[in-house]
């Protein structure tokens, strides 16, 4: 059985953020649970994938988030509970989604879970997605804690059907991955079908019923503002007459620090998880008891903006701060130490920080960049697009993958990204405006997740540029899991349907497309360079596993080469593959054979033809 | 109770996660408040992973520059590079037996000298435990257990707030049944080597 499932309750398990998250929803009964993954969430679907095979949870892997959240919207309103689960860039392409749905609201209880990633651990940017609640008007919880974040999705999901509307439960990568002991809760049987009840009036979103439901989102947000004031969640720790608010992470550096400083008995902490609507009298009545007050949260001034206006209007006039030169920078996580020192700063509390070695002596330490497995089929494609393309002056729009990571020299393959599916649309700007040969590069999963639309714009826009779609068969950059194109039944899995990129690009209307094997060094050169010098769009479809994906399936290659005595050490091999495989020893190149995985590219390319498998060694 | 914060580092597949599984099962068995947080994006692609473990009485999950206790690290030139989240009375416990990163073993870059290494960390903190884990791991019988044998060298230090009993009985309780036994014995040689 599933961990997760354990009944007993009050037993004490020690679990990462993700899965107390989906924990909790499980223990509130969840029927339904959607997302496209993204770190720092992925483990919460992850565990609630495994948990469907083994109970009555419908669970999927959409596309992408908007339809994760359509799919959501449409089961809450079906009554059942229903989570939908993404990163905080995810966000972004629900958004549409999201904005109505806040008008339409639900029946059975929505939470819509969005991870923050503050430092940008595995993100293109570190957006703060507390504004998604205030620009939907919906309400917002934001736990402090791995064990309060399980208590807090059954809190969610209760509010979610007390007000009708879904409920943003807002993590950032602090919580999703960190652990602790939490103890369990009951589980909720969850409910089996849904049923769902026409009322156009209040379910199509033309204009005249929009007009009176967004009445109906106001007067839900006013209702919401009246729990906020009373929520458990909403609580004031400590006696004194400096105040600090804060949230998240923070309130865990903020308890530590007043410990630390000894200053239990002057400030008074008001810990917000009930982030929006804000408890506007709650906050109002702190602000009356401080001489001055510390805004204490990571990201942008979410809080410390709002509360500037409740003392505005109740016409307080102590100092509140936050951001600002000395104290918080919008910039990055938080951790202890800064919190401390801000703290001792702003309430002019002797401090002694800890002393810092002294590092300037330390030698250089060799970086350890994030390098393309050995053996990765993205190397192969990549160093057959650079051979069919040399000479030319280029531009490669690359997108969100593992192959992002191409851009690095040698492969050097990737110029230009800004979010998931912005290879395709940033080629149809790019060619039109340069005189450059553009090749833009997009994994399988992305292509699906946000890839289409900005092919069928390239159709009938008439552009110019070759799209690689580089298809290994999963979404190997999150951990594997499935998206339409993957062969269920090699996981074991039926039921699913498969949906064959290379039909949708011929459907859309690309003329040219071809499928290449990039371990097939020469045929993929000449393929490419024909689709090159196609005019107008042309796709190339590099279809070769993930070595990580075959390796766990069991079809891995594991012929392993070697470097003969027939080396005259061009190092071609090094210089323009780079495979993490070969190292150097006594001046002369050698292959690691157990990170060897036989793929054959660098004994294709080698001029001397001096790599050869192992087992023709004798 | 006090807090102890210890920071561990590694190279993506060195076991580091498996080691703070450990360590965590250990603090619950043995009822010591413990919170842990990882930083393990590109562990599979070579990359660096850092686990933070805080044990007693704090609520924060991390650990900020200067403030560990104990530094474990999983391969020398990582333990250098993570210096900075020591102090001058930090307890320094590494393995010495270096998995060069591509940079070097391309030739574009040197790794540090094991020496120079020593002594610079000597240096700057209380104590430093220097051993070679990976061969102590090959004597145990599992080449991978490298985590286990650091695991009973900070053990042996004390400054984890956890006995070797509890240790064990989370290795028997969370490591794959097939290891349990060359993991116990790869603990035991570590917690030797850790002696002074």
């Amino acid at each position: 059985m599933h961990k997760l499932l354990t009944e007993h309750p009050g037993q004490t398990m020690l679990l990462l953020g993700n899965e107390a998250i989906a924990r909790g929803a499980i223990e509130a009964g969840v029927a339904v649970a959607t997302t496209y993954p993204g770190t720092p969430s992925s483990e919460i679907s992850i565990n609630f994938f495994q948990i469907s095979l083994e109970s009555n949870l419908y669970f999927e892997y959409s596309t992408n988030e908007k339809v994760a959240l359509e799919v959501a919207a449409a089961t809450a309103n079906s009554g059942m509970r229903s989570m939908c689960v993404m990163k905080h860039v995810g966000m972004n392409v629900a958004a549409d989604a999201l904005m109505t749905l806040a008008y339409v609201g639900v029946k059975g209880g929505l939470v819509i879970l969005t991870a923050d990633d503050p430092y940008m651990f595995s993100s293109q940017n570190e957006q703060d997605n507390r504004y998604y609640a205030k620009l939907s008007g919906l309400p917002m919880v934001e736990p402090s804690s791995v064990r309060e974040a399980k208590n807090m999705v059954a809190y969610a999901f209760d509010l979610s059907e007390r007000l009708q509307e879904p409920v943003i439960f807002r993590t950032t990568t602090r919580i999703n991955h960190s652990t602790s002991t939490v103890v369990l809760g009951e589980i909720r049987e969850p409910k089996t079908r849904g049923d769902f009840k026409k009322d156009p009036f209040n379910y199509v979103t033309v204009p005249a019923v929009s007009r009176n439901l967004h009445i109906r989102l106001l007067d839900k947000l006013s209702q919401a503002e009246k729990i906020s004031e009373n929520s458990e969640y909403n609580f004031i720790s400590g006696n004194g007459i400096w105040g600090i608010i804060c949230n998240g992470v923070s309130y865990n550096y903020v308890s530590d620090a007043a410990k630390d400083l000894d200053i239990g008995n002057n400030v008074k902490i008001l810990r917000i998880g009930f982030s929006h609507p804000m408890p506007q009298i709650l906050i109002k009545e702190f602000l009356k008891g401080c001489q001055k007050v510390l805004v204490v949260e990571e990201g942008e001034p979410f809080m410390e903006e709002t509360i500037k206006v409740l003392a505005q209007e109740e016409k307080l006039t102590l100092s509140i701060m936050g951001k600002g030169k000395d104290l918080f920078s919008r910039l990055y996580e938080f951790n202890p130490a800064l919190v401390r020192q801000s703290i001792a700063t702003y309430f002019d509390v002797a401090y002694k920080p800890v002393t810092v070695p002294d590092l300037s002596d330390i030698p250089e330490i060799p970086q350890r960049p994030p390098n393309l497995c050995a053996g990765c089929s993205h190397r192969a494609t990549f160093y057959a697009v650079k051979k069919a393309s040399e000479g030319m002056e280029t531009i490669c729009p690359t997108d969100i993958g593992c192959y992002t990571l191409g851009f690095l020299p040698p492969l050097a393959m990737g110029d230009f990204l800004i979010c998931m599916g912005s290879s395709v649309g940033s080629s149809c700007g790019f060619s039109k405006v340069t005189d450059k040969k553009i090749i833009s590069f997009i994994g399988d999963s992305t292509f699906f997740h946000s890839g289409i639309p900005g092919l069928i714009n390239a159709v009938f826009n008439n552009h110019d540029f070759t799209l690689v779609i580089l298809d290994n068969g999963t979404t190997a950059m999150t951990g594997q899991q499935p998206h339409p194109g993957v062969d269920m039944k090699q996981l074991n899995l039926n039921g699913y349907g498969r949906v064959s990129i290379e039909e949708i690009v011929k459907a859309v209307g690309v003329s040219h497309v071809t499928v290449i094997r990039p371990y097939r060094v020469k045929k993929s050169v000449d393929a490419i360079k024909e689709a090159l010098n196609f005019k107008g769009v042309s796709v190339v479809i590099s279809r070769e596993m993930c070595t990580l994906y075959a390796k766990g399936l069991k079809k891995a290659r594991g012929n392993p080469f070697f470097v003969s005595e027939k080396c005259k050490d061009h190092k071609d091999c090094i210089s323009e593959l780079a495979c993490p495989a070969f190292f150097i020893e006594d001046n002369r190149v050698k292959i690691d054979p157990v990170m060897c995985t036989g793929c054959t590219v660098c004994a294709q390319i080698c001029p001397e033809q001096a790599i050869l498998p192992i087992r023709d060694k004798n | 109770m006090d807090t102890t914060r210890l920071i561990i580092v590694a190279v993506g597949g060195q076991g580091n996660l498996l080691a703070s599984k450990v360590i965590g099962e250990a603090a619950l068995i043995s009822d010591v408040p413990v919170r842990m947080s990882e930083i393990h994006g590109m562990a599979q692609r070579g990359g660096v992973v850092e686990s933070a473990i805080v044990f007693g009485d704090a609520q924060s999950t991390i650990i900020s520059d200067g403030e560990a206790d104990v530094l474990l690290g999983f391969e020398p030139s990582e333990t250098l590079r993570a210096m900075n989240k020591c102090n001058l009375n930090s307890v320094v416990i590494t393995n010495l037996a270096p998995l060069p990163p591509f940079t070097v073993t391309m030739g574009s870059s040197k790794y540090p000298s094991l020496n120079v290494l020593q002594a610079l960390i000597r240096k700057k903190t209380a104590k430093l435990i220097a051993f070679d884990a990976a061969a102590l791991a090959k004597e145990a019988g599992n080449v991978m257990s490298v985590n286990m044998v650091l695991l009973g060298a900070l053990i042996q230090t004390g400054t984890a707030p956890l006995s070797a009993e509890n240790i064990k009985e989370a290795i028997m309780k969370r490591t794959r049944k097939a290891f349990v036994e060359s993991n116990l014995k790869a603990f035991e040689l570590g917690f030797a080597a850790g002696k002074p």
